[in-house]
């Protein structure tokens, strides 16, 4: 069995086409580069803005590798030749952003349910519907989390930067694999769109990680087994006469149906959620800055944590003793050391581009002697320094 | 000739064992086929290891997945053939089928039936059309029979059906055939020459649903459907000097088109090829 683009082929297409170094480029190519350096050879979607320079990067650079490059219909059928993709063993991605994101949640379910690895970039834009269908924002936190029905766990990652959205992708990719499951990349219009300095390291650099193949028939015969007890059961791909029978209705171990027994049921989707939960060494990160004698944090994620970082160096140097906290993983958030530092500070601020979702989140873990308020923006354009800072020194 | 009673069922071999017994009601259609599509494999000689089938939602997406015994992908209701696409690109050698119901392929996927034929993407697609949603409880489809009764079309349907065979025909598919399950011989040579064809291949089967439409539209028992499929079907030859008026009501049955187009997949890696030669990057 192979998962394609790991093959040593790969690796010297790769040397040959792209060299080291400083490239100027968008956030969005970042993210396809990243996707290229992952193993991804099979990209299938449908084209919006402010994600469709992904597409475009990938219909150009894929056939390079020897990779496929399908614009769908539509964004229900891309995400659905995805999931169709990766049972033959590619490690695959599609991009999109708002109303894409919505019609690919209930096969987005499907992949949670039947344990498909695939990526799938949510280049955020200002909602609702259509709003401002060119503009960034940060509105898509609970729709990667809660955008498909049923009980289910997700995982989502969120770049900073166009150079952080190469490494994102990538890790993306490997927490996929790792736990076979969907990872959402909540990327944004700004810094899809924003040209900066990135660097493409050698292909040697980077760890890149493969789904885990059954090792011996029995393996194979129970699809959605835990034979290791990690949770996480080895993926028999297809076309390998193992009858792998996938469906996104209630199954047992051996993949057939049980949609009647309460038991069946649970156990499956109880496992689906330990092999999130248990595994979290795998995907959970986060970045501090002045944490360590912070009296006031700085919550932030995504576009919204560069001007963060901005505003935290200045009160710094103004003499506020002022922390940031970025998750990289936003879902599921870091909750434990949330909880540490929500012991510990006596404000906390969350900079987002939206009326207040990741506050939800942080709420959460905080006691109710702290201070805590949002710093929203909303129009498509980026909060900046000074409107964080000035909240800052509000609160100092 | 001698009438045989057969004590064993040879395309048992075909089938999954442990799913069994079928949860299609009695007198359903889709055991016909079933059955036919098994004794297509059996008569080609396919090594179900190189099948993948892949179903959307329905009592029809249950004929083959999950009880054909090969890989199979029962997906979300009306998916199944963009899950196929994904599927035949990184399987370009196996045969992937796809078998749904009407409601599935032809109403919520209709859009991805329409542009796998356009692309002309090598997968068989085996529609089973019952004029009715079966497993919701016989609602009216985008096929169901102008003036035919249905649980939401209590009164009568005042909406047209779609005659998809033709129009997958119109978007471009390489081999389109429609049968019903009384042409069973029939039906499996098209499945047969489907397989074969090197494109888009649709096989329509007329299938009889006694429980959902037929108890609702004075056939209760499988066997009236069967004879209504074949008192009003009408070979394509013949279909075609014939008017609408004439046409209404009846069954087109036989082959639409069979025909030599570019392949999709075949396509894509030519293109591939291209596109790595240009670039200096075969070694
Ligand atoms: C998105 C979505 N909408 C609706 C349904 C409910 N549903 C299940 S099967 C079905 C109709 C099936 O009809 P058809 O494809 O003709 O198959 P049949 O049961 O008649 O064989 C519907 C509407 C669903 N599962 N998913
Ligand atoms: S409801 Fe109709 S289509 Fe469904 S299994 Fe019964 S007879 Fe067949």
């Amino acid at each position: 069995m192979i998962i394609r683009g790991d093959e040593p082929e790969q690796l010297r297409l790769i040397r040959k086409l792209y060299k080291p170094g400083n490239y100027f480029m968008q956030g969005n190519e970042a993210v396809a580069y990243g996707a290229l350096f992952a193993g991804c050879r099979f990209y299938a979607g449908y084209p919006i803005t402010p994600s469709s320079e992904i597409a475009e990067t990938m219909a150009r650079e894929l056939p390079k590798l020897g990779g496929y490059y399908l614009q769908m219909e539509d964004e229900i059928g891309s995400i659905a030749a995805m999931v169709g993709a990766s049972w033959t063993g590619f490690k695959v991605m599609t991009a999109t952003a708002g109303p894409g994101f919505s019609l690919m949640q209930e096969n987005l379910g499907y992949a949670v349910m039947t344990e498909t690895p695939l990526v799938l970039v949510d280049v955020q834009r200002s909602g609702p519907s259509t709003g401002q269908a060119t503009k960034g924002a940060q509105g898509d936190f609970f729709q990667a989390r809660w955008g498909t029905h049923g009980d289910h766990p997700i995982v989502a990652v969120s770049p900073t930067s166009g150079q952080d959205a190469f490494w994102e992708t990538i890790r993306a990719f490997n927490i996929a694999e790792k736990l076979r499951t969907p990872v959402v990349v909540l990327f944004d219009g700004v810094l899809a769109h924003t040209r900066e300095q990135i660097k493409i390291p050698d292909i040697e650099e980077v760890e890149i990680a493969y789904r885990k193949l059954p090792q011996n028939e029995e393996e194979a015969r129970l699809p959605f087994g835990d034979p290791h007890g990690d949770g996480v059961p080895p993926m028999p791909l297809f076309g390998h006469g193992y009858f792998t029978h996938v469906t996104g209705s209630t199954h047992k171990e051996n993949g057939l149906r049980d949609v009647y027994t309460p038991e069946v049921h649970d156990k499956l989707v109880r496992r689906i959620h330990r092999k999130i939960e248990k595994n979290r060494e795998v995907y959970e990160k986060y970045e501090e800055h002045f944490t360590d004698d912070a009296e006031i944090l700085v919550v932030s994620w995504g576009v919204s944590a560069r001007p963060a970082l901005g505003a935290v160096l200045r009160a710094r140097e103004e003499g506020i003793n002022v922390g940031l906290f970025v998750p990289k993983t936003v879902h599921p958030f870091p909750a434990e050391r949330m909880r540490e530092l929500g012991k510990r500070v006596r404000t906390i601020l969350v900079a987002e581009m939206n009326l207040g979702q990741m506050i939800i989140e942080v709420e959460r873990y905080v006691n109710d002697d702290v201070l805590l308020k949002g710093v929203n923006k909303i129009g498509g354009v980026p909060l900046t320094v000074e409107e964080i800072l000035r909240e800052i020194r509000g609160v100092a | 000739m001698a009438k045989k009673i057969y004590s064993t069922y040879p395309m048992v071999k075909y089938l999954r064992k442990e799913a069994l017994p079928t949860a299609l009601c009695p007198g359903c259609g889709g055991g016909t086929v079933l059955n036919a599509f098994a004794n297509a494999i059996d008569s080609l000689k396919l090594d179900p290891k190189d099948l993948v089938v892949v179903s959307g939602i329905g009592c029809s997406a249950w004929i083959a997945s999950p009880y054909f015994l090969a890989d199979t992908l029962h997906t979300t209701h009306g998916r199944a053939i963009a899950f196929a696409t994904g599927v035949k690109v990184g399987l370009p050698d196996k045969k992937v089928v796809v078998i749904s119901g009407d409601g599935d392929l032809a109403s919520i996927g209709g859009n991805h039936l329409l542009h796998a034929a356009r692309r002309n993407i090598d997968i068989t697609v085996i529609l089973v059309n019952n004029f009715i949603y079966g497993m919701t409880g016989g609602q009216v489809a985008p096929t169901t029979p102008f003036g035919a009764k249905t649980t939401t079309s209590p009164y009568r349907n005042i909406e047209h059906p779609l005659q998809i065979s033709e129009t997958v025909a119109a978007a471009g598919a390489s081999y389109v055939a429609r049968w019903t399950t009384a042409h069973v011989y029939q039906l499996i040579e098209s499945i047969k020459k489907a397989l074969q064809v090197k494109g888009f291949s649709l096989v329509e089967v007329i299938s009889q649903c006694p429980v959902q439409f037929g108890r609702r539209n004075r056939m209760k028992e499988p066997a009236e459907m069967l004879h209504w499929f074949l008192k009003n079907s009408v070979p394509v030859s013949k279909a075609r000097n014939m008017s609408p008026e004439e046409l209404e009501g009846k069954f087109v049955i036989g082959e639409f088109v069979n025909r030599e187009r570019p392949e999709f997949i075949t396509e894509l890696n030519k293109l591939i090829d291209e596109v790595q030669e240009h670039f200096g990057l075969k070694e």
